[in-house]
């Protein structure tokens, strides 16, 4: 199967100051089509920064990549065209109508007025936004948010979807039901799905395959089930455990950078 | 070329559409020109004001560019709130043209200064101001290109930094100065000799100085051209910084 990302010697160093910051010192790690990867880490290891050069928010300082089959830096607009991407603190105007940010996001897509139209229909319903069309975005619940967020990311029926700790501030119910329909996008659509997080429950339930970085590097990589025991001595571990072991620290507890309703 | 057009006039749609839903916004940049206009305007009646037009033909000129400053300048305020919503980067990640994520907000932003100085004007000939049409026409034009150039300085910053609490200070340390140092309220003609030597430096006085002529009639002087080529040339510096900032920003 090919790759639906890859990435060698991914880096970024930011210029402060007096000083120089390396948030990613080097990552090399293969997406395969189709799968759930779990990018887990401890505050500050460099999962945002990661994710924001995977989507071409921010440019590698050094390294390559290739995403959803476009080489980052020669093609951005190649990515962009193939990838969705759901921010930690989405992406909607609180002021702004459910159905306008599904239109306008359909038209950044370069779908016509019609067809912007009946793809905004079309997203409703599958993430069960249609009651809620003529809302302001500040009038939903978090997880209805949380729809909108992924539905927008949908528009364009990407073939890597990016999603950025997505059930940070859901309650267990609404938590629950976007495990479920990543899975059924992951099934359904053959979606390949990137996504951060810092519950570790979440990580285990719901990727097939996890990727622990530290310090801007990967420290480990593996199935669940690997990773326990290679790191924790047994499959029987808890993913705390080897995480631990990992990173020598606990639980990559953070906040929340923005929060999710205003 | 074509795809830059559609998707300024996507995003243009957009926040022309939110600007019409929030009729306040509409309001909040012309209070001060409006209470110049009727509060100290009468007071310049008779005066000499040391140009060819009357009082009022020097005074809503400089109410213009006091509103462009007002208004345009704070467009990236706007900008603010939806970074950290994440609008932008959810914009900047689908494939529509970064320059036009800009672009379609200055056409909104020119718009906007352009309705608001049609009440200005209009307010000012309840009041007594009388200019031939084509000189308020052409007045509105330096204006439009005054908006491009403030609002696009205006979002640059806005996305430089992170909070209004840095903005807002950066934005009205600018503007006082710029006022007081254009002219806008009374000509610089007027100065001692140290204070239009000062007054040379920004780029402000010209414009206003050009709009005063066109509204007096005078359209092909030097002061017209020479207002048009400052504002042009620092709408387009403007433009280029506001261009690098929302196609290169990582912030």
């Amino acid at each position: 199967m090919p790759a639906a990302i890859h990435t060698a010697g991914l880096a970024r160093t930011f210029r402060m100051k007096h000083r120089t910051v390396e948030a990613v010192r080097g990552i090399d790690l293969t997406v395969q089509e189709g799968e759930i990867l779990g990018f887990l880490g401890p505050n500050g290891a460099g999962k945002t920064t990661t994710l924001r050069m995977l989507t071409t928010l921010l440019p590698p300082t050094a390294g390559t990549a290739t995403v959803a089959g476009h080489d980052l830096a020669r093609d951005p607009a190649g990515v962009r065209r193939r990838i969705g991407y759901v921010a930690q603190s989405g992406g909607v105007d609180p002021a702004v109508r459910v159905r306008e940010e599904l239109l306008t996001q359909g038209r950044l897509y370069r779908l016509g007025r019609d067809a912007a139209q009946e793809r905004a229909e079309q997203l409703a319903q599958l993430l069960e936004l249609t009651e809620l069309m003529e809302r302001p975005c500040r009038a939903l619940s978090g997880g209805q948010r949380r729809r909108l967020d992924i539905a927008m990311a949908l528009t364009h029926s990407p073939a890597v979807l990016f999603l950025d700790e997505p059930t940070t501030g859901l309650d267990p119910g609404s938590r629950a039901a976007l495990w479920e329909l990543v899975r059924q996008l992951r099934e359904e659509h053959g979606v390949t799905v990137f996504l951060t997080t810092h519950y570790l429950d979440e990580a285990d339930a719901l990727a097939d395959r996890l990727v622990v970085v530290d310090r801007g590097r990967v420290a480990a990589e593996g199935t669940s089930a690997q990773l326990k025991q290679h790191w924790a001595g047994s499959t029987a571990a808890s993913l705390q455990d080897a995480f631990i072991a990992i990173t020598g620290r606990t639980v990559p507890q953070e906040e929340p950078a923005a929060p999710l309703a205003v | 070329m074509l795809p830059l057009l559609t998707d300024t006039r996507i995003v243009a749609g957009r926040y022309i559409r939110q600007t019409l839903s929030s009729r306040l916004s509409l309001g909040i940049g012309m209070v001060q020109p409006l209470m110049f206009l009727v509060f100290f305007g009468p007071l310049l009646h008779d005066l000499p004001l040391g140009g060819d037009g009357d009082s009022w033909q020097t005074l809503v000129p400089g109410l213009l560019v006091q509103l462009g400053l007002f208004s345009s300048a704070f467009a990236g305020f706007g900008i603010m709130l939806e970074k950290h919503h994440g609008v932008i980067e959810r914009m900047r990640v689908t494939p529509a043209s970064r320059t036009a994520l800009l672009l379609g907000r200055l056409v909104r932003d020119v718009l906007q200064l352009l309705f608001q100085s049609a009440l200005i004007v209009l307010a000012g000939l309840a009041l007594g101001l009388r200019a031939p049409l084509a000189g308020v026409l052409l007045g509105f034009v330096l204006v439009a290109v005054l908006a491009v150039a403030l609002a696009s300085l205006s979002y640059a910053l806005a996305m430089r930094v992170s909070t209004p609490q840095e903005f807002a200070p950066v934005v009205n340390t600018v503007n006082l100065p710029a006022m007081l140092l254009s002219g806008i309220l009374l000509p610089m003609a007027l100065a001692p000799g140290w204070l239009d030597v000062l007054s040379h430096f920004v780029p402000f006085r010209y414009l206003v100085d050009a709009v005063r002529e066109v509204f007096a009639g005078h359209y092909a002087t030097g002061a017209v051209g020479l207002g048009a080529l400052v504002t042009t040339g620092l709408a387009l510096v403007s433009l280029a910084l506001g261009t690098r900032v929302f196609r290169t920003a990582g912030a």
